[in-house]
This record gives structure tokens, sequence and C-alpha cells, in this order.
């Protein structure tokens, strides 16, 4: 598991533009890089991200060794429902992370 | 990097190496600027070449020095031991014109002064350090930092900052922004941070101090750290960049700092804006579009204009950090430059030294020493030198470079403006 801040209005307007903004704490070791040994460090990044809310998709990410560490991602949806806005990302390992944030529309 | 070598430094300040030899170098050298780097470059060109028409100008009529004014926020130094003025650098040669410049000319190669007749130069020197780059940080202003003092330049505004932490009632909130690179003086937020905890700490014990940064890496920052789990337990907080500490706007009114996750209510608030060259450099055109100055790290001739030189916080000078330190480095390194082109001659490839030391608590200091040269037209740290004082020094080293620190200031600016 790692930090994972996330920036979503708790309540907003039918049909408004909210920004959504997401920080993730990772290294995103590009892969590039050796220790002091000279061994390479393994590549070791965030290499997917989903928003979706309410089931639907609202961003689709595809991340690469040159984003930098704690990859910071802002996009912006319209708000329909009352509802929850889901984060999924999958690191290198292959582990799932998934985080919600609930918004309520006046 | 051991604390004899400091000792040496200290001395060689004392002698710039611009050579006393008499140069037959003759021309009119105009110095726009009189902090750290104008004083230090117009005494350099008079020194090293006395046959040379020297113009300091300067709006101001006195130089409050930014160095050591982290103390007096803290009230540990009176603000009357950071003013200096110019008449040592006027005794020592150099014609002082107290006058804002208000334009330069690189085609006609003159200075027009408010309220006093145009200087024509054969070479230009700017050294105007920085401007508050206000509209890079939505809702400050030069009204809000009435509210939210930035104390980025000595003076006044070091005085209301200090003002507003003793009305602060015990428990209050400080909250501290700090910008992203480059600014003037890397280590200073965490030089004022510890400073400021160090006077909640024995005046306002249930205090608290926040420090937003929109960084995750700082200058000497193992060394602040280290002291600040020492010292300041659960009263100081830094919340790095990747912790949501960069702040996107506030709002003087209501005394909020919002960053990208949080809104932060503050009962003091010290913001330290984005910063850029100042004015005259943009007027002078050679400002890029960073709102910094692109130079030659041989002579500091500007890439954009090369009659004109600029040292100090407006330059771009690679590794270097903007420090009155460095400013005192390439004034030297400038003016010698310049003899030898009014001489006819090369410039030589130059070596510079910045050393900072920052105090976290009283007799607690540390430090940090580079040495640059330009590689490939950029100035780069050199391997190896340098250093910073060790991590797990004992209390008679910090003690000593605490005392270190005061005569390094009392060396630099003896040496600028005594």
């Amino acid at each position: 598991m790692v930090r994972v801040l996330i920036n979503v209005p708790k309540k907003a307007h039918r049909g408004e533009v909210i920004e959504i903004k997401v920080l993730i704490s990772h290294p995103m070791e590009s892969g590039q890089r050796r220790n002091e040994m000279g061994q390479p460090i393994p590549r070791d990044i965030i290499h997917s991200f989903r928003c979706t809310y309410n089931n639907q998709v609202v961003l689709e990410a595809e991340l690469f060794p040159a984003v930098a560490a704690n990859p910071f991602l802002s996009f912006f949806a319209v708000a329909e429902d009352t509802g929850t806005i889901v984060f999924a990302f999958t690191d290198d390992h292959g582990t799932e992370q998934v985080e919600r944030a609930a918004i309520v529309i006046e | 990097m051991s604390v004899v070598t400091r000792r040496a430094t200290l001395g060689a300040l004392a002698m710039p190496f611009v050579a006393r030899a008499a140069h037959a170098a003759t021309g009119r050298v105009v110095v726009i600027g009189g902090g750290f780097g104008g004083a230090s470059v117009a005494r350099a060109l008079h020194a090293g070449a006395p046959s040379l028409q020297v113009t300091l100008v300067e709006a101001q009529s006195t130089y409050i020095a930014c160095p050591f004014s982290n103390h007096v926020i803290a009230g540990l130094r009176p603000i009357e031991a950071q003013i200096f003025d110019l008449s040592g650098v006027g005794r020592a040669g150099v014609t002082v014109v107290q006058a804002m410049a208000t334009g330069v000319d690189p085609v006609a190669k003159t200075v027009s002064l408010q309220g006093r007749p145009t200087l024509s130069y054969d070479r230009l020197v700017l050294s105007p350090g920085v401007d508050l780059n206000d509209a890079a940080l939505p809702g400050y202003s030069e009204a809000a930092a009435q509210i939210m003092p930035h104390a980025w330049k000595a003076g006044a505004q070091t005085l209301l900052l200090r003002a507003q932490l003793e009305a602060m009632p015990d428990g209050g909130v400080v909250v501290m922004s700090a910008p992203a690179n480059p600014y003037r003086c890397p280590p200073g937020p965490y030089e004022r941070a510890s400073l400021i905890a160090h006077y909640l700490k024995t005046r306002k014990p249930r205090s608290k101090l926040i420090l937003l940064d929109a960084k995750d890496a700082f200058s000497k920052q193992k060394l602040f750290q280290q002291a600040w789990a020492a010292l300041y337990p659960g009263l100081l907080e830094w919340v790095s960049l990747s912790d949501g500490g960069k702040v996107t706007s506030v709002d003087p009114a209501n005394m909020t700092l919002t960053t990208d996750f949080n809104v932060q209510k503050a009962d003091v608030a010290n913001v330290i804006p984005p910063q850029r060259a100042g004015a005259i450099a943009a007027l002078a055109g050679v400002a890029d579009r960073s709102g910094w100055c692109p130079v030659d790290p041989i002579t500091f001739a500007s890439k954009l204009q090369p009659d004109i030189h600029v040292i100090g916080d407006a330059a771009i000078a690679g590794a270097m950090p903007k420090s009155a330190f460095a400013a005192n480095a390439q004034a030297k390194v400038c003016a010698a430059a310049i003899i030898r082109a009014l001489d006819g001659a090369t410039p030589g490839e130059p070596r510079l030294l910045n050393t900072c030391y920052s105090l976290v608590a009283p007799g607690y200091g540390i430090s940090v020493a580079g040495v640059y040269r330009p590689v490939a037209g950029v100035l780069t740290d050199i391997d190896g030198a340098g250093g910073s004082s060790p991590l797990d020094a004992p209390p008679d080293m910090r003690a000593a470079e605490a005392g270190y620190g005061e005569a390094w200031f009392r060396a630099i600016t003896a040496e600028a403006f005594g």
C-alpha cells in the first residue's frame, strides 16, 4: 500500500465541471539506474491508472518510466449523480491498489 | 570538509583575487545594484584597475542585508546589525549615485536614471537581486504581503513578521510557504523555520509551525531534519511536495493557504512567493522567459546582451546557489573578466566558491560549501570539493560553526561595504 492524496469536491451541482487531483507517493524507479555496487536497480513503476465515477470510466492512463517520482494527476469530470469516484492503479509487481472518494450532488 | 578549511576560506575572503597590479584598462563601467554583488564588483573593478571610471547606481540610501535577517525574526538580533550603506564603497574610489535606474539602452550603451542625467558605459554590470513574482501565486500581492509577510527582502517585512510572531497568542499556528526552485537563498526557509520554532519553543510552547513546501528535497536537508527531530519534535511539521505541500493560492482576508489537497488556516502566515530577477534585468533585455538571466560562466556576460554582465541572485549560475557569498564570488570573477577584456586579453577559466551557514538554534550552526567551474558553458559542482557539516558532529562543532557563521557575516559585509 502506498500513500495516496485525493482531492474530489465533497459536494457539487449537477452538470458542474469538477477538478479531480490525485498524488500517489511512489518512487517510480525507472530501471535505468544502478546502485552503488553497479548493479541495475529493477524497474518499479505504477504502469496503469484508472478513474471511474459510478462505474463509468473518467480517465484511463498508461504511465511510463519517464514519469517522475510521486506522480500527480489532475483532470476534470462532469458531476452527474451522487456516488463514488474510484481510483485504481497497478504497479510492476502486479499489485492493484484501490482508493475511493464520495461525492454528493445537490 | 574540515573546519580548518573554513577558517582558511574566511581569510581568503578578505583578499580579492583580482590582482592589485596596475592595469592599463580604461573605460567607464556602470554597476546597477548596491547589494553584496554590486558593492563587491564595483570595489573589485576599482581595486583591479584604478584607471577605470566605476559608477555604482543604487536607489536606496541604506542596504539591509538578508543573511542573518532570520535571526532578527526570531528576536536573536537587532535589525540595526543588518544595516549597511555605500559610503565605504565611495571612499574606496567608486562614484556612488543614489538614484533609481529606470532603463537601459544596450545599443547606445546608456542607463537612464530617475531625476538624474543619463549615464554612458562601456560595460554595464547588473546586480539587481530578486523581485517577488506575485503573479505566480494567486491571491498574493504587495497588499497581501502586509498581512502575510514574505520577509524575503530584509527591512520592514522582517520587522512585520517579527511583530506578528510577538503578537500571536501561545497555542497559535504559524504557517510558512516555501517556493519551488530557483529562489534566493535555498536553505533560507529552513533556517527561518528552525529559528521561528526556537522562538515558539522558548516563548510560546503550545504553538505549532507548519512549513508547506513546493519541493521534496532542499539544501542541508538531512542536517535540518536531524536538528528538527532533536530540538523541535511535535512543534515543526514539514509538509513536502509529495505530501501535498505545494501552496497554490493564498487568501489574506481569511488567513488561509490552499494546497492541492488541503486548506490551511494560519494565525501568522509567512508566504515566500516565487521570484525572478530584479525588474531592471527585464528592462535591459537580459532576462529570458524564465525571468532569470542566462550568462557566460567565465565572464558573467549576458548571453542576450554581450556588453552587459549579470551577477548575483538574478543570474542563472548553474549549480551555484543564489546567495550573498555566491554574488561576492561572481563579482570578483566578473570584475577580473571585464578588466582583462578592456585590456584586450582573454579571461581565464574561473573557480568559484560558495559557503552557506545556517543556524538551527542559538549555538547550533550547520554549513554547506561548494566549489564550481564552468563545464560546457554551465557552472558545475566540482565533485569531491566542498561538502557539508557531518551528521554526527558533537555539540562543540555545532557551536563552533555558529561562530564561524557570525565571522563570515562580519567578513563579507566588511569586504562589500566596509
